[in-house]
């Protein structure tokens, strides 16, 4: 069975649009040079690419979350949203989208990766893991509206890794959080910090 | 005089090792005889394979590459499948920087690290070449994670008949929670009519000119034709003799996926046809690892050896074809089962059409599909779809006559399986139990929140 139309588009759109900026920034990781004009050369740090690749994310990630699931399932009551939106014939959720993306742009093998974690996850292979995450979790939701940016080594490999505030911009990211059976929290409002995306850069050592 | 000799053993050991390098250069690039290509496996395959080890390019399709070359191989046979089971573990979920340290353990990115082929000794189920309580690598902490999983024993997560690495349609926890009350046995139990949907090209290929060397259809061969759906259908000799122009006298798959490709691309996809799929001579029983019917031994399988040219019943084959070569415990069990004998009233006119349970109903069962917004009900004959694992014949075989949990304990019950279903389970598979206990615990604890407090 194929995912929905209107579905694959969206992540699809999701994917070339990262992708699309990450050209424009320059197609390797940081400090690569990008000629602009002839003997002109700029280079863009792995925090601004980090920015510019949330930016698109994010605001994605919005659209998404307010003009189709909020709208259809909240507002017009028109299809609902579902974690088995294959099986219910439903939408995919928020969160689903948004890893659908991840995992297309995954498949391409850019010099980057992204994910969406909580320290209150529904699925628990979303906690955080690695110290970066950990600490970058925890000082998004103790700092509101700052972002956290690290250095870590994993598998060998050093990566600026970047947190940034996932918050809940619609009552349908409160209403399914709070009432799914496998939340750990249950007392989510609009506007609270409920996770956050985790952009990694490989850069050199 | 020493010298001479020396030249002379240099001159012996050349020509013999020119020999045996040419031999052996010969078995491995010649297609005749395939035997030849069996000194060159490193082991024999898992059951899935085996029947194709000698189709050596079918996995190895570089000489030049490592892994990566073998796992386009596999999802160039299996991807579809995957995909289509919702696959709970993709590859995409382990790319991730962050499971670096997991991935030192198990790499769960490629297909051959938990499926090596070609390792009899350390082959499980499923071809599965892991020790089997390879869940833990990741999931360690689920007793702490989950009341219901605390203090579970050793047995590994799937062979308890509650979890498949890929392929949960029939086992996720809101599935089970929405069938927990399913009864014994459905109100209709009877399996879906079939559909044929857009399927069949229009119009029919009735029409191809007989090429003048056909021979004159007598007796019982136009008795059968005459009894069939293609009679009724119009299709004339030369629709499956002659669909290239020319006569042939023995029409093989390939004339009919004409009509019948989905049907055709599922045998060729199974155990049955696999070994035409990769340009090999026919399966025959001989060749199984199953025990076969030794009268059967050298009956070269496609689409005439269960459908028999020219009646082509369906009803013959869906059992009588099978047990003309299948003679291992569970299919000898079959007759005389309840299954049998509903099937034996259904052909008898005692019970309604659907309402029998052959062979085929379970193996080859008739599965929906959905192609550009057309639905379908059509034979699946890949008889191996459901067995991997089989777990995967719930939703589609099982619950058209029975409730989840009758289900689920019957076929994790290898004994009762061998015996063909001759009473109902007596092992219990706990899963819906402790979906409800949860499901219970958890709208305990939300009625407690929202209480007014004293």
């Amino acid at each position: 069975m194929t995912r929905q139309p209107l579905l694959t588009s969206l992540t699809a759109l999701t994917a070339l649009t990262a992708m699309g900026l990450l050209a424009a920034c320059g197609s390797a990781p940081p400090e690569a040079p990008v000629s602009t004009a002839p003997g002109e050369a700029k280079t863009i740090t792995a925090k601004a690419m980090a920015d510019g690749l949330h930016a698109v994310m994010s605001a994605d990630r919005t659209v998404y979350t307010r003009l189709i699931v909020n709208r259809l399932q909240n507002e017009e009551k028109l299809i609902k949203a579902s974690e088995h939106w294959k099986e219910d014939k439903a939408l995919v959720l928020p969160a689903q989208m948004f890893r659908f993306g991840a995992e297309m742009v995954a498949e391409s093998k850019p010099p980057f990766s992204y994910s969406l974690q909580s320290l209150w996850p529904i699925n628990q292979q979303n906690a955080p893991k690695t110290e970066a995450e950990k600490a970058g979790l925890a000082y998004i939701a103790e700092n509101k509206g700052k972002n956290y940016y690290a250095e870590e080594t994993l598998g060998g490999v050093k990566y600026f890794t970047a947190v940034y505030p996932d918050n809940a911009i619609a009552p349908a990211c409160v209403s399914c959080h709070n009432e799914h059976a496998d939340t750990p929290r249950t007392d989510f409002k609009l506007g609270d910090v409920m996770g956050g995306v985790v952009i990694r850069i490989p850069v050199d050592a | 005089m020493r010298a001479s000799r020396t030249w002379r053993l240099v001159a012996v050991w050349t020509v013999l090792t020119l020999a045996a390098g040419g031999v052996m250069a010969w078995a491995l690039l010649s297609p005749e005889p395939l035997a030849a290509r069996a000194w060159f496996t490193p082991g024999p395959m898992t059951h899935g394979h085996h029947s194709i080890e000698l189709a050596c390019g079918s996995c190895h399709v570089d000489a030049f590459g490592g892994g990566e070359v073998l796992e386009t191989s596999c999802t160039g046979c299996h991807g579809a499948q995957l995909d289509a089971a919702n696959d709970a573990h993709p590859r995409a979920k382990f790319t991730d920087p962050r499971n670096a340290d997991l991935l030192n353990v198990i790499d769960a990115r490629n297909c051959v690290s938990c499926h090596s082929e070609h390792r009899p000794e350390m082959t499980h189920p499923m071809g599965l070449t892991l020790p089997p309580d390879y869940c833990l690598t990741c999931h360690l902490d689920i007793g702490t994670e989950r009341d219901t999983h605390a203090g579970l024993g050793f047995e590994p997560c799937a062979s308890a008949g509650c979890h498949n690495y890929h392929d949960n349609r029939a086992l996720y926890a809101d599935f089970l929670l929405r069938h927990a009350d399913d009864p014994i046995l459905t109100a209709m139990a009877r399996v879906p009519d079939r559909l044929p949907g857009a399927g069949v090209p229009q119009p029919l290929p009735s029409a191809a000119p007989l090429p003048t060397q056909a021979p004159a259809l007598t007796g019982a061969a136009m008795d059968d034709w005459l009894a069939s759906a293609h009679a009724d259908a119009g299709m004339g000799c030369g629709s499956c003799h002659a669909a290239g122009g020319a006569w042939v006298q023995r029409p093989d798959h390939t004339a009919c996926a004409g009509c019948h490709g989905d049907e055709v691309d599922g045998f060729l996809a199974g155990k049955h046809g696999m070994r035409l799929a990769v340009d090999l001579p026919p399966m025959t029983p001989a060749m199984a690892r199953l025990p076969m019917q030794a009268q059967a031994a050298h009956t070269e399988l496609g689409c005439g050896s269960c459908h028999a040219a020219h009646r082509f019943d369906v009803h013959t084959a869906a059992v009588e074809s099978c047990l003309s070569c299948h003679a291992d415990d569970h299919s000898l069990a079959y007759v005389g089962s309840p299954h049998h004998q509903l099937w034996q009233q259904e052909q008898a006119g005692e019970r309604p059409p659907g309402s029998g349970v052959s062979c085929a109903t379970c193996h080859l069962p008739r599965a929906q599909h959905q192609r550009a917004g057309v639905t379908t009900i059509r034979v699946q004959h890949n008889q191996n779809d459901g067995l991997r694992p089989n777990e995967a014949m719930v939703r589609p075989v099982c619950q058209n006559c029975h409730g989840l949990g009758f289900a689920l304990d019957a076929l994790a019950d290898p004994e009762l399986i061998r015996r063909n279903f001759p009473h109902a389970p007596t092992h219990h598979v706990e899963s819906i139990d402790m979906a409800v206990r949860r499901a219970e615990a958890d709208r305990a604890r939300r009625a407690v929140d929202s209480s007014p407090g004293p």
